[in-house]
This record gives C-alpha cells, structure tokens and sequence, in this order.
C-alpha cells in the first residue's frame, strides 16, 4: 500500500535513535565488567526492529550505540557498535511475519522473535564483537569472549522478557482498535 | 457568488477502528476569503474534519468515505497529503509535534526546503515570515527555549511562508494566555487581509475567537453539522448551549436578564454591541441577584517560602516565591507564558529541588521526601497528557494509582467507574487511550489523579481543550470534593472566567516573581498586574460598563452565583 | 540533561568547517587510532588532538562530566584486561621481562604495562576528537553537508531529527518518571534487581508508546509541509565546502594513509620496543 522507505520510516529512525540514546543512561549494571549491563535500550531496538523492519533497525543500532556512547561515555568502542546492526537487522527481516501492528504478535510469533533474538544476539556478541575486539583493539581473548558472553545473556534476557512483553502490549492495542463502539 | 473552495457534499467518515462513522452528512460550503470558526463539544469531531481537509484522511488515518469532497479543486483522497500541501496550509492541534526544525529558522524554513528552492529565496522568505509573526529576534532559539506562546508563533509562521490557499488552525489558542492568544487572533487576522486566505479556525475559546470578525461558525456536535451561521445570527439562538459549549459571558449575562437578543444588535462584539435595549434589564436583574458569600479561614495546609529555582543554574526561573494556602482553598496561579506556573508545580511536587527556600504540608518541611511520598498527599495533574498516560488501556490507566497503593481490585473497579463517568469517559471505558481525541486524553490525564482523592490536588490548565459541559462537570466535582472532604485545590489557568469562577484568590506570577497574591476580581482590575502578567478582564466587566454598572467585580461575582444556583437548580431537577 | 555534552556556537577556525569536514575527521582519526598500536604514532595523535580542542576554545565544564567517566571506563578495562589476561603483553611483544617477582600467574610484567599504556593512550586520542566533534558540529549544518556530498536527503534528516529530538526525549523520560513516581510507583535507589527492571518496564512502557503516537505525529506533520516530495531539497543551513574543509578532509586521509604505511614497514601494529 504504502512505499516500503517512506516518511514514517526516516522519523522512525530518527526518534527511535534518540529514545535508545536517552535509554543510555537506563542500564542496569550487571557485574563490574565494562559493556554488560541489562540494557533495557536493547529492548526497544528489538521492538523498533520488529515494528518497521531491517533497515530502521540497523541504523538506529548503529546510529544509537555510536551516539549514545559518545554523548554519556565520551568513547565509542566500534567494534560493540556494529554488531548492534546485526540484532535490528535479524529481527528485523522477519518483520512482516510478526504483523506487530496487525495483532499478530502472539503465541508462535513470540517463540519466533525469541529464537530469532538469540541468534542474532550470539551471532552479534558471541562471535562478531569479541572478533572485532581482536581484530581492531588487538584486546585479549580470553577477555573479550568473557565480556561477549554476558553481553549475550544480558541481552537475551532483556529482549525475551521486556521485548516480548512489549511488542505484544503494543500488539493487542494497535490490533484491537477495530469496530470500537461507544457503550453505555 | 465565487464557486467554493472547500465543499463537502453528503460526506461521511469512518475510522478503520470505529465501528459507527466518525462524521456523518457533513453538507458544508467554504468560499474564498471567508474566515470561518469550527466550534463543538470535545470528541465531536472537529479535527477529524480538519484532517479530511488537508488530506490526512484517507493518507493517513485510514478509513471509509463515503459522499464527495473538493478543496480547491481537488479531491484530498485523489491528490493525498503532498497535493494537497500546496492548497492548505495546517497548523496542528498538537504543538509537540508541529516543530520539526532544529531551530526557530529552521523550522519556517522547513517547507520551502521541501520544494528545494534557492537558498537565497529561502533566507528572504523566512525572514519576512518572521517579522509577520514576530519572532525575529529568536530565529537561532531552539524549541526547547520557547514557552508555549512562541512556539505556536513559529507555527503560525511555518505554514505562512508557502503561499496556500487555505489556512487550517487546529486550536491556535489552547495554552495561550489571555494577551497573547488575543495577539494571536489579530495576527491571524492581519495574514486573512494581506494574503488574501481562507481561514479555518476550530476553537473552543469562543469569545477569543470573536475578538475579530467571522463571517460563519459552524457547530458540529457528535458528528453532524447542527448550525451554520453568521456570529450574529448564532449567538442569538440556543445551538452553543444545546451542544454545551461556552457561549460568550456577555451574551449569558444578557440573556440571564430575562432578555432575548436580536441579530440586528451585532451581538458578535461586545464593543460594538448595540447594548440599549438591554441596558435596563441587566441593572435590574443585576441589583436583584444576592451577593456571594465569603468563606471562613481555616488552618494552613501548604506554606511555601522564598521559593527560588534555575533549571540551568544561571538563569533564575522563580525568584523568593512566598505564600500560604488554607485547607480546603481553591486558588488559581495565573500569569503570562514562560512565568515559571509549571514549574512552580513540578517543586511542590518534588520533581525538580529548589536552590533556595523551602515547602511545608502541614507545618512540616518536605524538602526529606520523594516524589512518591509526597505523591501520597499532592495530585499532580500535569499540562500536557502525552506525559501522563502510561497504560495502553483506559480503565488500568485510570486505575493504575489505585493499583499500585494496593486497594483491592473490586474497589479499583467501582472507583474507577464512577471517576470516568464524572469525566465523561465512561462510553469510552473499554478503548484503547490512542483512539481518543485530544481533549479526551486531558480528561483521562485528569481522571487517573481524581480517583485517587488525594489531600491537596494540583492541576495544570485542566481546562485547555475542554468544552464547557465538560469542564463544568469536572470543577463541579472538584468542588463537591472541596466542600465534602475539605480538599484543597491549586489551579494553573489561562481561563480567567475559570479563575473568577472557582478560585477563592489568585497568585500572580510574572517572571518567577510572585506579583500578587489577592482575590481574583481585584486581580484583573488591577491594571498594573493584569497588563504586566498578560491577564485580561472578560467581557462581563466591558457589558457592566456599559450598563453603567460602576462596581463590575461584583457585577461579574453575581454573574458567577446565579449561574451556580442555576445549576443546582437543573440538578435537582434531574 | 546531566551528562551529556551539546552543541555550542562560537566562533573559532573549527566551528567555521562543515559539519561534513568533520565528520570525515571523526571517522578518519578514529580509524586510524584504530589500526595502530604504533606508540609514537598514538603519542604524536594524543598531542595534535590536544592541541585541536584547545583550538576549539571548549570550557572544560561542558565535557567534564563526560570525562570523568571516560576514565571511569578506562580504568576499569585496564583492570579487567589485566584481570583476564596479564600475559597479553608478552603475547604481543615477544618477551617477558618481570617486574615482580612472586611467582605467580599475576606477576607484573613491562611488556603488559606498555601494552595496556597504549590501550590508555589510545582512549585518550579518541577523546578530543569525540569532544570537538560534538561540541562544535551544528547538527543542521550537518545534515546539510552530509546531504551535499551526495547521502541521501532522507537519511541525512533522520540524523538531524535524531539529534533534534533527543533532549525533548530527555525531558519526556524525567517526566514520565515523575509522573509515575508521584502515582506511587518506588524509584529510589536501593533495590533488588527484578524491582528495578520492574520499574524501568514502567517508564520504558510510556516512553515507547508516546514515541510511537510521535512518531506518527511528526511523520503527518512532516508531509503536510511536502517533507520527501521532491528528489531534492534544499537547506537553510547548508554551506559550501571550503578550502579548509578540504585540506582537513586530505590531511585525514593521509594520516590514515600513513599509519597504514607504517604498519606495513614495522611488519605489524604494534611498535616494539623490547628488541
Ligand atoms: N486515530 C483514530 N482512530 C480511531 N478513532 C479516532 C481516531 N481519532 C479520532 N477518533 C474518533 O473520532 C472522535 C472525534 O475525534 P476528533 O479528534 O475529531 O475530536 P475533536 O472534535 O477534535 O475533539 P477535541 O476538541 O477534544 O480535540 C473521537 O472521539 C474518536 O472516537
Ligand atoms: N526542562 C526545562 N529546561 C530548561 N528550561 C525550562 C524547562 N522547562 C521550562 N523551562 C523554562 O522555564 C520558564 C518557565 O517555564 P514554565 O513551564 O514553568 O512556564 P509556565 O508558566 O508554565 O508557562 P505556560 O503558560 O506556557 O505553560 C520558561 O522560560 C521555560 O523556557
Ligand atoms: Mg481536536
Ligand atoms: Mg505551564
């Protein structure tokens, strides 16, 4: 109906970019291990990914990590920026089948995004950022895989649990808003 | 007669989501260089026409249509939002929304940008566009730097610098103060004259809107269009009050006298109103209403002392704010755009700590607790609900304070029931927030800080956006609640008469100075505090006047009782 | 608003350059400081760069925050990458030259304290970069620039809407989290870990949804005004690149140019002092 890159998918990423910005300063730290928190920011790329799809999802990842880091930490760690990209796109392929603003996000879709998630999670921190770390930072191994793994869990845990809940919420109200009638 | 420019035949709409169309019928002729009023009670429909205008619907709201609709020649289905961009100009009823640009300049340019013109026209125009709603001193500020007034300027400007046929205003005036939002009108209507529009303007601050000519209102109550005509002719006949919507204070006043108002006596201003066949019913009726009772003090709930705030830590936004309120008072904090009203608020709720002085419930100092325990004794309603509203759903948005304090679930139910009837919102009762209109919303917003019956309650413009039968219902409950339960209630309005009406005295801030702190009435005759804080008297002072009425703020408090008993007298009825 | 740096108009050489010149510097220094572990090449970087923001005329109050926890972070990597690998130095430099003498898997060496100077060393080029480019970048000059090097006007303007709306995001979080508050909902610090993810749920659930109503918002509000009507578009804030803009482009890409020069000659990018 509409074209697949409009307006609403430019203002997607650019409010969507400075929600996961401002959700920055929302993490919750894990263990005292630089770049694992609970990152409720990753909820809401996970969220955003599944709503407008692979492209939104990349660059706000991108975009966000690479912002938010810079404007709260004064750093940015490049090789934990584009590994982001690969969670909004995985996610964000299967955003069709999702149908989050039909209704559709239920049941078997919830299994789908969740297992989606996690391989797109290992994929981006298991193997992609600690290889990065290496390869650019030259940092040590044993390191980078120990911080990837809770990188891994952190997220995972975040978008199955905050993710779903709310890609679901949004689901119900955005697919229920048919024949609404006034009652008495 | 010119062909129309804006022409609705046999027009129906249906949200995708509704099951019963929105606007039924709709049969209404706009022609070129009219200025027209949309008026109506909140929900009814007014921006849904709006939108059917500039081409939203069907672009973006999707939804049924039935009958036909032309704008400038066009079909908005056909010609979709960029089509139509070129005939109508729109300025939102959601001002958040409206400024895009980085900047004030930015954002006037933003439109001549789409159309990639050369840069050097682009600075021409923008500056012009400027001057016209004169904001040229703040072209680098941001919207952040803006009050509320400002930025519906900048908006204003926004859709002026495309030459459009048509221009469509979305509420210009909730939020303004009372200066400003007449400054507003006349600028709309200096563009009407220099540029040769049309002019759409959907309000309802009726009597704002009248300040200058209009050449038709149109009401639309509950979809339909229920009157099209001339100002004269309306404000002569009972379409406003039917549809419970505020009719000019004068013309209630007259028509308490006992008097049926004539078209030919130009009722649309009172300055230029014919008044003499009225004159004397009006001093009688007048002389025959008892005067209003003045109420006994009682103990202090809230002492606030050399109150003194910055958000940047330059630049003071209060400066020693010091004053008292009683229990069970009802005050109104008034005062232009940008005085520091909110923020005043947001310290007595905790949200923000003051650099200098300090705030006592009860005699004792809150500076030691958080928000959520001050929560348990202050209601905040805040101004706008996009910040209020965090559940998805009506019923657990509203009962959401109940939920959280523990009280059982059967209870929350009944509670919440019996607030969203007060309010209004019970048909609506199992919708999901995002399908109400704007003035709803408020009303939601209101609702969920009601049903939680808290010790002093602190309100934001409760009334911007709301209808008259709205907004009576909800202050007459609020009312209820101060006379029974002894609540105490702070009022930020730009409403004067509301201030006249409900609150018992008035603090006046201007520039985070606290100006005055007296009676409502002594407030506007003021000149010095009015003019300085933007206030403005209503119209009942300019009819007393000219009913050689000397003593006005009496004229206006007798006004206020006799509607009151009015009102319980339809009670009682009922 | 508490830590995060922002633009500031002033008038120095920096400010002056596009925003697009800058940002080809941001990305270039960064690369390069990525590719090399070369010292001499690090140290000579952290001076220019230091030079540069004094250049840029910055008070050391807009940053400081931001700086105090960049070193936070810092040191904290320092330690962990000690902690995880106190031998990594001798896997890069070859050799193995104690400093304590304890016997243990943790003894001292000065092949991991030259290693872990560096990854500090590296942190501090990146910094003055990161600073300048934020804190003297007009973000509309920006996209401008961005556009006229031939980036899509589309992607340019969700960066400046990006950054246009991130402190009205800010200021909606603070909100909200009052708003909540004050309905009864607990914040404080101290609590257990499913509570605060609980109450972090109840702010993230408004905000999302409030974005969402925005999103659709600013998208009827951008079309009416004929946002993406056109192939092109124009820019009040554009400006045209100039002479410096393009001597700091080229003087950016020889510098990566160099280090990789460099690393091809020292057989590696590391610079080994130790043989
Ligand atoms: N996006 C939407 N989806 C479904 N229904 C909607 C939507 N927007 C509005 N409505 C319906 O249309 C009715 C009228 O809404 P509209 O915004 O036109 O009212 P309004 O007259 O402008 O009210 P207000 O004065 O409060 O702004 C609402 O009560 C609601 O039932
Ligand atoms: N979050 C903020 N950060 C910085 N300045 C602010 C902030 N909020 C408000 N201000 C500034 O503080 C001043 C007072 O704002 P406030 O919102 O209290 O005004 P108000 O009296 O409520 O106005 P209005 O009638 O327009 O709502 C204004 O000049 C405004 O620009
Ligand atoms: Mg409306
Ligand atoms: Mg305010």
């Amino acid at each position: 109906m509409k074209k697949k890159f409009g307006i609403r998918e430019v203002v997607a990423i650019g409010i969507g970019t400075a929600l996961f910005v401002v959700l920055t300063q929302a993490q919750i730290p894990l263990v005292i291990v630089p770049n694992t928190y609970l990152a409720p920011r990753m909820a809401v790329l996970a969220f955003l990914s599944a709503v407008f799809g692979p492209i939104v999802g990349a660059v706000i990842g991108v975009l966000g990590h690479a912002l938010g880091d810079a404007l709260f930490y004064g750093s940015v760690w490049w090789s934990w920026v584009f590994p982001e990209a690969i969670v909004g796109i995985g996610i964000g392929l299967f955003a069709k089948k999702f149908a989050v603003r039909e209704g559709g996000f239920d049941g078997k879709n919830v299994a789908l995004f969740n297992l989606i998630q996690i391989l797109a999670n290992a994929i981006a921190w298991i193997v992609l950022a600690p290889v990065l770390d290496i390869v650019v930072y030259a940092e040590p191994a044993t390191k980078v895989f120990g911080q990837g793994a809770f990188a891994f869990l952190g997220n995972i845990v975040i978008i199955g649990i905050l993710g779903s809940i709310l890609l679901a919420a949004y689901s119900k109200i955005a697919g229920k808003s048919s024949g609404l009638k006034k009652e008495d | 007669m010119a062909e129309p420019i804006i022409e609705f035949k046999n027009f129906s709409f249906k949200y995708r989501a509704q099951e019963e169309p929105t606007v039924t019928d709709i049969n209404l002729k706009i022609y070129p260089g009219e200025k027209i009023l949309i008026a109506g009670p909140s929900g009814s429909g007014k921006s849904t026409l709006a939108h059917c205008i500039n081409g939203l619907i069907p672009g973006s709201f999707t939804g049924d249509i039935t009958g036909t609709l032309t704008v400038a020649g066009l079909n908005p289905a056909e010609a979709g939002v960029f089509g139509m961009a070129k005939k109508v100009g729109t300025v939102l009823q959601d001002t958040d929304g409206q400024f895009i640009g980085l900047t004030v300049a930015e954002d006037l340019a933003f439109a001549l940008e789409n159309e990639a013109l050369p840069q050097k026209e682009i600075f021409e125009k923008v500056d012009r566009a400027a001057e016209l709603v004169h904001v040229e001193n703040l072209l680098k500020s941001s919207p952040m730097e803006l009050s509320g007034g400002q930025k519906q300027r900048v908006s204003l400007g926004g859709v002026m610098v495309d030459n459009v046929d048509i221009l469509l205003f979305d509420e210009p005036l909730a939020n303004l103060d009372p200066a400003t939002g007449k400054r507003t009108i006349e600028l709309i209507d200096e563009i009407l004259h220099q540029n040769n529009v049309t002019v759409v303007i959907i309000e309802h601050r009726l009597e704002d809107v009248l300040w200058r000519d209009v050449d038709r209102i149109v009401v639309v109550g509950d979809g339909k269009i229920v009157a099209d005509e001339a100002p004269d002719q309306l404000l002569c006949s009972n379409v406003l009050e039917e549809q419970g919507i505020r009719e000019p204070l004068y013309i209630s006043a007259i028509r308490h006298a006992g008097c049926t108002i004539s078209p030919e006596d130009r009722p649309q201003h009172i300055a230029s109103m014919n008044i003499e066949p009225y004159k004397s019913a009006v001093q009688r009726w007048f002389s025959a209403v008892p005067p209003k009772q003045k109420k006994p003090r009682t103990d202090t709930v809230l002492t606030v002392n050399d109150l003194s705030f910055s958000y940047d830590g330059s630049r003071d936004v209060l400066t020693d704010v010091s004053f008292s309120i009683e229990k069970g008072e009802m005050v109104s904090i008034v005062g232009k755009n940008g005085a520091g009203k909110s923020t005043l608020a947001s310290l007595i709720c905790g949200f923000y700590t003051p650099t200098r002085g300090t705030i006592l419930l009860n005699g004792k100092d809150i500076s030691p607790f958080s928000v959520r325990e001050r929560g348990e004794s202050i209601g905040f309603v805040m101004q706008s609900p996009n910040q209020m509203i965090s559940k998805p759903m009506l019923m657990e948005e509203v009962g959401l304070g109940l939920t959280v304090r523990g009280v059982p679930e059967e209870e929350v139910r009944t509670r919440v029931k019996k607030t969203l009837k007060i309010c209004g919102l019970y048909p609506y009762r199992n919708w999901p927030v995002g399908a109400l209109s704007f003035g709803q919303k408020k009303r939601v917003s209101i609702a969920s800080i009601l049903v939680m019956e808290p010790e002093i309650l602190i309100l934001d413009e409760p009334t911007a956006g709301q209808d008259f039968r709205h907004y009576t219902e909800i202050m007459e409950f609020l009312k209820e609640l101060n006379r029974t339960l002894g609540l105490t209630i702070l009022m930020i309005t730009h409403d004067m008469h509301l201030m006249l009406e409900y609150t018992d005295r008035a603090l006046v801030l201007c520039d985070g100075v606290l100006m005055a702190d007296t009676a409502p009435a002594a407030v506007l005759t003021d000149e010095n505090v009015a003019e300085k804080a933007f206030l403005k008297k209503t119209s009942l002072y300019d009819l007393a006047k000219k009913c050689d009425i000397d003593d006005t703020e009496e004229f206006t408090d007798r006004f206020i009782e006799y509607e009151r008993t009015l009102r319980q007298k339809e009670k009682g009825i009922e | 608003m508490t830590r995060m740096i922002s633009y500031e108009a002033k008038d120095t050489f920096i400010h002056r350059l596009s925003g697009f010149s800058k940002l080809v510097f941001f990305i270039l220094w960064c690369t390069a400081s990525a590719i090399t572990y070369d010292t001499r090449i690090l140290l000579a970087m952290v001076i220019a760069g230091g030079v540069i923001f004094a250049l840029s005329k910055t008070r050391w109050n807009q940053v400081k925050t931001v700086f105090k926890a960049v070193m936070f972070f810092m040191i904290l990597n320092l330690l962990c990458i000690y902690l995880f690998a106190p031998d990594q130095g001798t896997k890069i430099y070859g050799t193995r030259t104690l400093l304590t003498h304890t016997g243990n898997h943790y003894d001292l060496t000065a092949e991991q304290l030259f290693y872990e100077f560096n990854v500090c060393i590296k942190y501090f080029t990146v910094i003055p970069s990161i600073f300048i480019f934020l804190v003297t970048t007009n973000p509309s000059e920006l996209a401008a620039s961005m556009n006229g090097v031939g980036i899509p006007y589309t992607v340019a303007y969700s960066v400046s809407i990006a950054l246009r709306y991130i402190p009205d995001v800010q200021g909606d979080y603070q909100r909200i989290k009052n708003a909540q508050q004050a309905r009864g909902i607990e914040m404080s610090k101290k609590a257990s870990l499913p509570d605060r993810i609980k109450r972090t749920a109840s702010i993230i659930f408004p905000l999302l949804f409030s974005t969402m109503d925005r999103i659709d918002v600013v998208s009827n509000a951008m079309e009416l005004r004929g946002f993406g009507k056109k192939k092109k578009r124009s820019w009040y804030m554009k400006r045209p690149l100039k002479a410096g803009d393009y001597i700091v482009i080229i003087i950016s890409a020889a510098l990566v140019l160099f280090t990789i020069l460099m690393n091809i000659r020292n057989g590696g990018r590391f610079y080994n002092p130790f043989n």
